[in-house]
């Protein structure tokens, strides 16, 4: 397998799609978790159980249903983002947003709530209260959004359903692991593998860095 | 003493940093975003086609020569018979290569396809162990054949995908007069994958299996199978190439698809095909005739 | 001599529990009253109502004269110039001078106006060399001493004190109630605590009053307070209490 041009398509396509979704995922993940966490609300039970659901939720199915709704026959067919990495990059937010925002649930609940008087009593409101205690969980909220990239960049299902796996637009390294070992290329599907593990680990150590800068 | 009116609460100094990351990450997302719309190439159709048409390489070998040709890039997505036609008929595509006249003539019959081509055909063959547990090696007949395995109660792998292959394996136990139940017979099996995964399976279990010849000659070094039968006219695998039907889907590029048919089977699109080998062997015959009804 | 804080029929109850019956109090501007009584007399539940973390069932209370609605601005605008210090020491994740900017981050103060009085408070405490320590390092009586930077470099006009060295060795003690002392004296500031230490009491305030059963039982200058008290219930409360 020598044609690496092909193989760095691989790996920029790879990053594209997990790396906007996980930013997605923290962009929208994480304040809506601050809020569910800190603020009493009817209901507030049932959000944090459905998002913690959702974990288990199968990707390949929310594959499926996003393929359902981007398809041309379907309600944002007019899009066109069927095998593209936008949809890909739909499918995998609908995954991410709610394993980000579930994490940063269990983070921002573990502040104590004796801070939350201490803030008040210096004179802190609602709104700078939901700051600082996304500040003093923010070891956890680092955690939720390198659990949201490991899903993301580990995933399969989901980006080949809705990405069609073709050649330098939508194939990303589990797609061509998949594809190279149904061609029984071992070899080159151990290639891919070992290159994902090395974007990952540098990933994670990049965050965990800024997770230890974070923790005085 | 009065309050002063809300000029926006203040907020503690690090949430300079938190509203950073935000602004940084947000801008990277919307980047990401913006890069990932951009990024299909103005000039492109996508083609619907099968795992074992991808997997015999021509369309690698094809495509890009069409590219040169016309400019136009063929962006193929690899799947069952049946989602691909199902692809076809959503408009989710602009052109289909499939190996399942039947089905494409329902396909066509119901007024989904703009035209469709006959294009080339390749050999499906029974492979199998070398120990050939049903004794069928050499046999002409594919029928009696499968007759043997099913007699012998040997070891069968179907892909069970409704794709050309397993439509075809199916064309056989139907003539042979048995329907297969994986449920009740142990040694009938499904895969429910691609013809790759399938053959792997068979080689592991010392099975039979029907395959194109295409991906078992890609595969044959890693399989532990060797062919039993074959030359049955009736295990010719017939490729099609069908246009998507504009006028249910108006995005469909029927122009680029009709321009990517024509030059199929245009003389230099059939030399390709027939030139085309795998370890040696030639694997297409090309089959068109010009004038045909309802041709691209 | 002006009242800063007054409460006149305040009720509170926690399910269904009456803890506070009817507190009638004043606090003068510029004291230090201390209040004493029981375990689960509801002191605490006094402070937090002083603070404006809670409100009561019945009764009001007022400042200068003037009461205020929770959760309106007149209400932030009012715990803005108060601060209060608890049993527990709760510092942020973040480093001591981090945490005693923290309040004046709050209201807006910039990152200059912040450095003075915030190296200013860690001196008044003696933590001026550990400013940029993580707070979790520190010991429980050094935590303390940085609560009571990071409420004093508010200048409050009232401090509320919730047996804020009952879990201090004697050094870190005096350490803070000479803190307290010497913050009323620079500012004038009204100063509220509850305290089992009666010793402490006596050392800090100028009156003091004797919550039981829900009720201010009686309310007395120091000296008259331990010495003579008026009340059976005060007497009985002084014989048989433990101060340690």
């Amino acid at each position: 397998m020598t044609d690496w041009p092909a193989v760095l398509q691989i790996v920029v396509i790879t990053l594209l799609v997990a790396g906007t979704s996980t930013l997605i995922g923290a962009a929208l993940g994480i304040p809506a978790g601050a809020f569910v966490a800190l603020k009493k609300f009817r209901g507030r039970n049932f959000v944090r159980t459905l998002a913690f659901t959702f974990y288990g939720f199968p990707p390949v199915l929310a594959g499926l249903l996003v393929y359902l709704l981007l398809s041309r026959s379907g309600p944002l067919g007019a899009l066109g983002w069927l095998f593209t990495p936008m949809g890909m990059i739909v499918a995998q937010s609908v995954l991410i947003v709610p394993i980000v925002m579930g994490v940063t649930i269990s983070a921002v609940m573990a502040v104590e709530r004796r801070l939350h008087d201490t803030a008040l009593t210096l004179g802190a409101d609602e709104r700078q209260w939901r700051a600082t205690a996304i500040h003093e969980a923010r070891v956890g909220v680092v955690t939720a959004v390198m659990v949201g990239f490991g899903r993301a960049v580990s995933e399969v299902g989901a980006v080949l359903i809705v990405g069609g796996n073709i050649a330098g637009q939508t194939r990303v390294l589990t797609t061509a692991i998949v594809l190279e070992t149904s061609q029984a290329h071992y070899v080159e599907a151990s290639v891919f593998g070992v290159i994902l593990f090395v974007i990952a680990f540098a990933i994670f150590a990049i965050l965990q860095r800024l997770q230890r800068e974070g923790t005085v | 003493m009065s309050i002063a009116r809300a000029s926006p609460l203040p907020w503690p100094g690090f949430i300079s940093k938190w509203r950073l990351a935000l602004l940084v990450a947000t801008a990277l997302a919307l980047a990401g975003i913006a890069v990932s719309v951009e990024s299909r190439p103005t000039v492109s159709l996508v083609l619907a086609t099968t795992t074992s048409t991808r997997d015999t390489g021509l369309l690698d070998y094809l495509d890009p020569i069409f590219q040169v040709d016309t400019g136009i890039q063929v962006q193929y997505v690899a799947v069952g018979t049946g989602l691909a036609l199902d692809m076809a008929r959503r408009g989710d595509a602009d052109a289909a290569m499939v190996h399942a006249p039947s089905l494409e003539e329902a396909f066509m019959a119901e007024g989904h396809g703009l035209c469709r081509s006959p294009l080339m055909y390749n050999r499906f063959l029974i492979v199998g162990p070398a120990s050939d547990p049903a004794g069928i090696a050499g046999t002409a007949n594919a029928t009696a054949a499968f007759r043997r395995i099913w007699e012998t109660n040997s070891t069968f792998v179907s892909r069970g995908d409704n794709s050309g292959t397993n439509v075809k394996e199916l064309q056989v136990w139907a003539l042979v007069g048995y329907r297969p139940s994986p449920a009740n017979d142990a040694w009938y099996l499904e895969s429910g994958q691609g013809m790759g995964a399938t053959l792997t399976l068979a080689s592991e279990k010392g099975a039979y299996t029907l395959t194109d010849d295409g991906t078992f000659y890609a595969l044959l070094s890693s399989l532990h199978l060797r062919i039993e039968v074959q030359g049955d006219p009736f295990l010719a695998n017939h490729y099609h190439i069908l246009v998507v039907n504009p006028a249910e889907h108006p995005n469909v590029k029927a122009g680029a698809a009709r321009a990517y048919a024509q030059w199929l089977v245009s003389e230099r699109g059939l030399a390709l095909i027939a030139d085309y080998e795998i370890a040696g062997h030639r694997l297409f015959t090309p089959e068109y005739q010009p004038g045909l009804p309802g041709e691209c | 001599m002006t009242v800063a804080l007054a409460l006149h029929g305040v009720e509170k109850s926690y399910g269904g529990k009456g803890v506070l019956r009817s507190i009638n109090a004043e606090v003068s501007a510029g004291e230090v009253f201390a209040l004493v009584g029981p375990s689960g007399a509801g002191k605490t539940t006094v402070l937090r109502l002083l603070d404006l973390l809670e409100g009561p069932d019945a009764g009001e209370i007022r400042y200068h004269g003037r009461t205020v609605r929770l959760g309106s601005p007149e209400a932030l605008a009012q715990r803005r110039r108060m601060a209060m210090i608890m049993q527990n020491p709760t510092t942020f994740r973040a480093t001591v001078f981090e945490n005693v900017a923290y309040g004046l981050w709050l209201r807006g103060v910039s990152e200059e106006g912040i450095r003075g009085p915030a190296f200013a408070a860690l001196e008044f405490v003696g933590l001026l060399d550990r400013a940029q320590e993580p707070a979790a390092g520190l010991s429980g009586g050094e935590q303390q001493r940085v609560a009571f930077a990071r409420a004093a470099v508010l200048r409050p006009e009232v401090l509320l004190l919730d047996e804020f060295t009952s879990n201090l060795d004697p050094a870190n003690v005096r350490l803070l109630e000479e803190a307290t002392r010497r913050y009323r004296r620079e500012t004038g500031a009204t100063v509220v605590i509850v305290t089992h230490n009666l010793f402490q009491a006596k050392r800090l305030a100028d009156r003091v009053g004797l919550l039981l059963d829900g009720r201010i039982v009686e309310v007395a200058p120091t000296h008259a307070f331990f010495e003579n008290p008026s009340r059976p219930e005060t007497r009985a409360f002084l014989s048989g209490e433990m101060a340690y």
